[in-house]
C-alpha cells in the first residue's frame, strides 16, 4: 500500500454504564448532523427452532411504541426533528438507529433509552406487524426473482444446526406461531442494556453527550446478558449439491458456499480471505470476471464476498464465503464450476500477482473510507466492531492490518478454499420463456 | 393524525446549528465543459460526477446509449479492458457509466490525492473509448441477459407500463431498450454514438472532496485539454400531458403481490409554488410519517411501504406513486390510496402535519449534501436543471414561507385522483372483479 495512505482518524471515547451498556463516543464537529446507533446482541442465529423469523419481526415491533410513547409517536418525533431512522436484523445483533440535525441529539437518546425500557407489545400491533412482515417478504422474496438467493436457501446446504441454516426472515406458519408471549420473554431474554451497544458520531460535545447518556439510559435496570453459546460447526469435508426452484428467475444462478472459521479469533486469516475475494471478483481486472464474464462468455455476472450479505465484518463464526453468478445456459453449470476451480487453484498455487494484491488492497481502503462519511454509518460501523470485534478502534486500523497481510496469507486462504468441502446450490429457473 | 407535541417528557430540540458554506470553485473551459469543485474533507477521497446531455428522439437511440455506457470501459487509447480496470483499481477509484432519457452520467470516487491521475484515465476514455468488436459483443448478450431479468421484476413491468402509458411516443416512454434493438447494434455503431454524443460542450463536471477547490479547475484544465468538440443540436418533441384515464391491468398469473403505480405531471423545482407541493407530496406519501403510510402499513398492514415522490426530468417533473400491496387487498389498497388523494385535494393540512414535514425536509436536505457522494450527486442532477449551491443552501427559506392555504392550493389541483394515469401489474383473476366495483379498468 503507498505510504501517503492515512486513514482518517476519529476520535472514539468509550464509556460503560453501571447498567452495563458499552456506550462509544466518536465527535466530529465539521457539519450538524449526528448519528445514534444502538446494537443488541441478538440476530436471526438466536431465534428458538419455531420461531423462524423472530428476531427480524420483534425489530418490527420495537418501532410501535414503548414506555412514553404511543404508536407512531417514535417515527413522528425523528421525522418532525428533521431526521430519518431504521433497523436491520442481521445473523449475530439486530441495529436501530438515527440519523439527525444535531439539535435532535437528547431526543434521539431519548428515544432509543425509552423502547430499550420497555417497546409496547400488544396483541394488536403484534398483528398489523405480522401483515407487514409478510408483505415485506412478498415483495423482497416470494414475488420477485432471485429473491433472497442466495441467503436464504444457501445456509440450508452450507450448515447443519438450526441456528446457522435456518431461513432468518422465517416462514409464514412461524411468524403466524408467534405470540406476545414470545416477544416479551424475547425482550427480556436479549435486549437488557449489558447486551447493547450505543455509539454516537457526528456534531457532539463529549462531556455533554456523556451526561445526557447517563440521564437516558443511566436508571434502566442492570439485567444479565445472556451467556452466548457456540454456533461452531466442524469444517465441511464435502461437497453437498442441491437445488432450489424458482418461479420468477427467467435464467439460473448458481451459490457456492463454503465455511469460514471465527473472523474474530482470528482476524488477520481473516482479512487475508476478506482479500482473496477482492482479487476473484472486484472489477474487470479481477480473476473470475476475465474468466468467466470475459474470456469464456459463461456467466452475465459473477461476485465473491464474505459475510451473508455482503459485509464480512458482520459476522462471528462460523460464517460463509459465497460466490455466485447468473448464466443464461443452464447446461454450463459443471463447465463454469470447473473453470471456478482453476482460478482458486492458480491463486492457491500461485499467490496474486505483482501488482495485483496493491490496487486490490488500495481500493479495499477507499470502500472502508466511504463506509466512514455519512456520520450514521459511522456510528453503525463504530457500534458493530465493538460489539462483534471488542473494538471500535479496529475501523480506523483496518487499512494498517490490511496492509500488513502478505501475499502467502492471500494464497494460503485460495488453498483453504480448494481443499475445503463446499455446497453448490442451483437455481432453477421456472420463468424461463 | 397529527404531529406529536413534545409532551413534557420528549426532549426538546436546542438551537440549530449552521452548516457551514463550503469553499467552491467553478469554471468554463475552453471546451466548453463547465466545471464545479467543491472542497468537502472528512475523508480523505473525492468523489467525481461527470454529466452528458443525452436526450434524443432517434429510436434507434436507447439501444445505442445503453449498450455504449455498458462497452464504455472496455478499452481506451493503449490500455485493453483489463489494463484499464487495473489502473482505475490501483488509484484506489471506481469508475461507473450509467444512462437515462436525459443523461449520460460518469461516476467516480478515488483516493484524494490521486485525483489527478484518475482525471488523466478519464480523459482517455471520455477521448479514445477503443470499442472493441469482441468487448462489445461480449457486453451486447450481457445487456440483453440483464434486460431479460429486468422484465422479470414486476417493478420494472409496472414502470415500463406507466411511462409508456404516460408519455406514449415521446423519449421519455422508454426507460429501458427492447431486447430485439439491443441484439442489432454493431460496434461501429457504438463507436459512432461516442464520437457524437460524448462531447465537453454543454457537459458538467462535479468534483467533491478533501481538495483545493482551485487547484481542482487546473488540474481539470491540464487533463482534459485534448478533449474538445460539440454535440449536434437535438431536436426533442414538448412533452405531453398526461391526464388520467381507466386503470390499466397488467396480469402476472398467481402473483402474490400487485403493483400499483400513479403518475402525473407536476411542477419543477424553480416554480415558486414548488416548495408547497413537495411539502404536500411528503405529507400524503413521501415520508414514513405520512397519511398515507400511517394508513395503509401502519394500520391496516396491506403493504411493507407505500411510496410517494417528485422526479425531476430535464423536460418536466412528475409526481409519482409507487406500491406493492398483498394480492387480495389490491381493491381495497386503490380505496384507500384515493381516499387519501382526495382528502389531501378537497380538505386543509393542519399546522402541524406543514411543520413536520417543513423540519423533515430541511434536515433531510441537511443530510444529502452531508457527505461527499451527497453532495456531488446533488450538485450534479441541479446542474441538469440549471440550479447550484445556492437553491440548496436558499431551499429552507423557501420551505419556512409555506402555508397551510399555500399546501391547500396545490394540494387541490395535483392530487385530485382524476389526474392521475395509473397502471397495476398482478394477478388479474383475483384483483380484476374488485376494482371494477371501485374504478374503470383497461384490462
Amino acid at each position: 500500500m503507498p505510504r501517503t495512505l492515512s486513514s482518517p482518524t476519529f476520535e472514539i471515547v468509550h464509556h460503560t454504564l453501571d447498567n452495563g451498556l458499552r456506550v462509544v463516543l466518536a465527535p466530529d464537529r465539521s457539519a450538524p448532523v449526528v448519528g445514534v446507533a444502538v446494537l443488541y446482541d441478538v440476530g436471526m442465529r438466536s431465534e428458538p427452532q419455531g420461531r423462524t423469523g423472530f428476531a427480524h419481526l420483534f425489530e418490527h415491533l420495537m418501532f410501535q411504541g414503548s414506555a412514553n410513547l404511543d404508536k407512531l409517536e417514535h417515527f413522528r418525533y425523528v421525522q418532525s426533528s428533521g431526521g430519518v431512522f431504521n433497523g436491520s436484523t442481521h445473523v449475530d445483533y439486530t441495529n436501530y438507529f438515527e440519523a439527525l440535525p444535531s439539535n435532535a441529539l437528547e431526543r434521539g437518546l431519548f428515544l432509543e433509552a425509552d423502547r430499550m425500557r420497555s417497546p409496547r407489545i400488544t396483541a394488536e400491533n403484534l398483528a398489523n406487524q405480522l401483515d407487514v412482515v409478510k408483505n415485506e417478504i412478498r415483495v423482497n422474496v416470494l414475488n420477485r426473482p432471485y429473491g433472497g438467493f442466495p441467503w436464504i436457501p444457501l445456509p440450508a446446504v452450507l450448515f447443519d444446526s438450526f441456528a446457522n441454516s435456518h431461513n432468518g426472515y422465517g416462514g409464514f406458519e412461524d411468524l403466524d406461531s408467534a405470540t406476545v408471549e414470545d416477544a416479551k420473554d424475547f425482550f427480556a431474554r436479549y435486549y437488557a442494556p449489558a447486551n447493547a451497544v450505543l455509539a454516537v458520531a457526528g456534531d457532539l460535545d463529549v462531556d455533554g453527550t456523556l451526561a445526557l447518556v447517563e440521564k437516558h439510559f443511566g436508571d434502566l435496570r442492570r439485567r444479565r446478558a445472556p451467556r452466548r453459546p457456540s454456533f461452531a460447526e466442524p469444517p465441511l469435508t464435502v461437497e453437498r449439491r442441491a437445488t432450489h426452484e424458482d418461479p420468477h428467475a427467467p435464467m439460473p444462478a448458481v451459490a457456492v458456499g463454503y465455511r469460514l472459521a471465527d473472523p474474530v479469533g482470528d482476524l488477520d486469516a481473516h482479512l487475508a480471505t476478506v482479500l482473496l475475494t477482492e482479487v476473484l471478483s472486484d472489477g474487470d481486472a479481477s480473476r473470475l470476471q476475465r474468466r468467466l464474464v470475459q474470456r469464456d462468455r459463461l456467466v452475465t455476472d459473477v461476485a465473491a464476498y464474505a459475510g451473508a450479505f455482503g459485509d464480512p465484518f458482520d459476522e462471528r463464526g462460523p460464517t460463509a464465503l459465497t460466490i455466485t453468478a447468473h448464466y443464461p445456459e443452464a447446461a454450463a453449470l459443471d463447465r463454469i464450476l470447473a473453470a471456478l476451480d482453476e482460478e482458486v487453484d492458480r491463486v492457491a498455487e500461485q499467490g496474486p500477482d505483482g501488482g495485483e494484491l496493491e490496487r486490490v488492497r488500495t481500493r479495499l481502503a477507499s470502500v472502508l473510507f466511504r463506509e466512514l462519511d455519512p456520520v450514521i454509518s459511522r456510528g453503525l460501523e463504530f457500534a458493530k466492531f465493538e460489539l462483534v470485534h471488542g473494538r471500535a478502534e479496529l475501523v480506523s486500523e483496518l487499512p494498517q492490518r490490511l496492509a500488513a497481510v502478505p501475499p502467502d496469507a492471500v494464497r494460503a486462504a485460495a488453498a483453504r478454499l480448494r481443499d475445503s468441502g463446499r455446497a453448490v446450490l442451483e437455481l432453477v429457473a421456472g420463468g424461463a420463456a | 393524525m397529527n404531529a406529536p407535541r413534545v409532551n413534557g417528557v420528549v426532549p426538546a430540540l436546542t438551537a440549530p446549528r449552521r452548516a457551514r458554506r463550503p469553499s467552491v470553485a467553478e469554471a468554463v473551459l475552453g471546451s466548453g465543459l463547465r466545471v464545479i469543485a467543491v472542497r468537502k474533507a472528512g475523508i480523505p477521497m473525492a468523489e467525481v460526477r461527470l454529466r452528458l446531455p443525452a436526450l434524443s428522439s432517434r429510436a434507434t437511440h436507447p439501444a445505442r446509449v445503453n449498450l455504449m455506457a455498458d462497452a464504455m470501459l472496455t478499452g481506451a487509447g493503449a490500455r485493453n479492458r483489463t489494463d484499464l480496470a487495473a489502473a482505475i483499481q490501483a488509484l484506489g477509484a471506481d469508475l461507473s457509466v450509467g444512462v437515462d432519457a436525459d443523461r449520460l452520467l460518469l461516476s467516480a470516487n478515488v483516493l484524494a490525492t490521486n485525483l489527478p491521475r484518475l482525471l488523466a484515465v478519464l480523459a482517455d476514455v471520455l477521448g479514445g473509448a477503443t470499442y472493441p468488436t469482441s468487448e462489445v459483443a461480449t457486453e451486447r448478450e450481457r445487456l440483453v441477459e440483464r434486460l431479460t431479468i429486468a422484465r422479470s421484476r414486476p417493478t420494472v413491468v409496472a414502470a415500463e407500463e406507466l411511462a409508456l402509458r404516460m408519455w406514449g411516443g415521446h423519449p421519455y416512454a422508454v426507460d429501458l431498450p427492447r431486447v430485439e434493438a439491443v441484439a442489432a447494434v454493431s460496434a461501429a455503431q457504438v463507436r459512432a454514438l461516442h464520437a457524437a454524443l460524448v462531447r465537453p460542450h454543454e457537459a458538467v463536471l462535479v468534483i467533491v472532496g478533501d481538495v483545493q477547490p482551485r487547484r481542482v479547475l487546473d488540474q481539470a484544465a491540464r487533463e482534459l485539454a485534448a478533449w474538445t468538440g460539440t454535440r449536434d443540436p437535438v431536436r426533442v418533441p414538448a412533452l405531453p400531458q398526461p391526464g388520467g384515464g381507466p386503470l390499466r391491468v397488467i396480469d402476472r398469473p398467481d402473483s402474490v403481490q400487485s403493483s400499483l403505480r400513479l403518475g402525473r405531471p407536476a411542477l419543477r423545482r424553480q416554480d415558486e409554488r414548488y416548495p408547497a407541493l413537495q411539502l404536500a407530496n411528503l405529507i400524503f406519501g413521501g415520508y414514513f410519517s405520512s397519511r398515507w403510510t400511517e394508513n395503509i402499513r401502519e394500520d391496516k398492514g396491506y403493504t411493507y411501504g407505500p411510496h410517494s415522490r417528485i422526479d425531476h426530468h430535464v423536460l418536466g417533473s412528475v409526481l409519482q406513486l409507487d406500491v406493492e400491496v398483498a394480492t387480495e387487498v389490491t381493491a381495497p389498497s386503490w380505496l384507500e390510496t384515493a381516499y387519501e388523494l382526495g382528502r389531501l385535494a378537497t380538505l386543509p393540512v393542519t399546522q402541524q402535519e406543514l411543520d413536520s414535514v417543513r423540519q423533515y425536509a430541511v434536515g433531510t436536505l441537511s443530510l444529502s449534501i452531508a457527505t461527499q457522494a451527497g453532495l456531488a450527486s446533488t450538485l450534479s442532477s441541479l446542474a441538469g436543471a440549471g440550479l447550484d449551491l445556492d437553491w440548496v443552501l436558499t431551499h429552507p427559506a423557501r420551505l419556512a414561507a409555506v402555508t397551510v392555504e399555500d399546501v391547500r392550493e396545490v394540494a387541490a389541483q395535483f392530487f385530485a385522483p382524476g389526474g392521475f394515469t395509473a397502471v397495476v401489474v398482478g394477478d388479474a383473476a383475483a384483483i380484476t372483479t374488485p376494482l371494477a366495483r371501485l374504478t374503470s379498468l383497461d384490462t
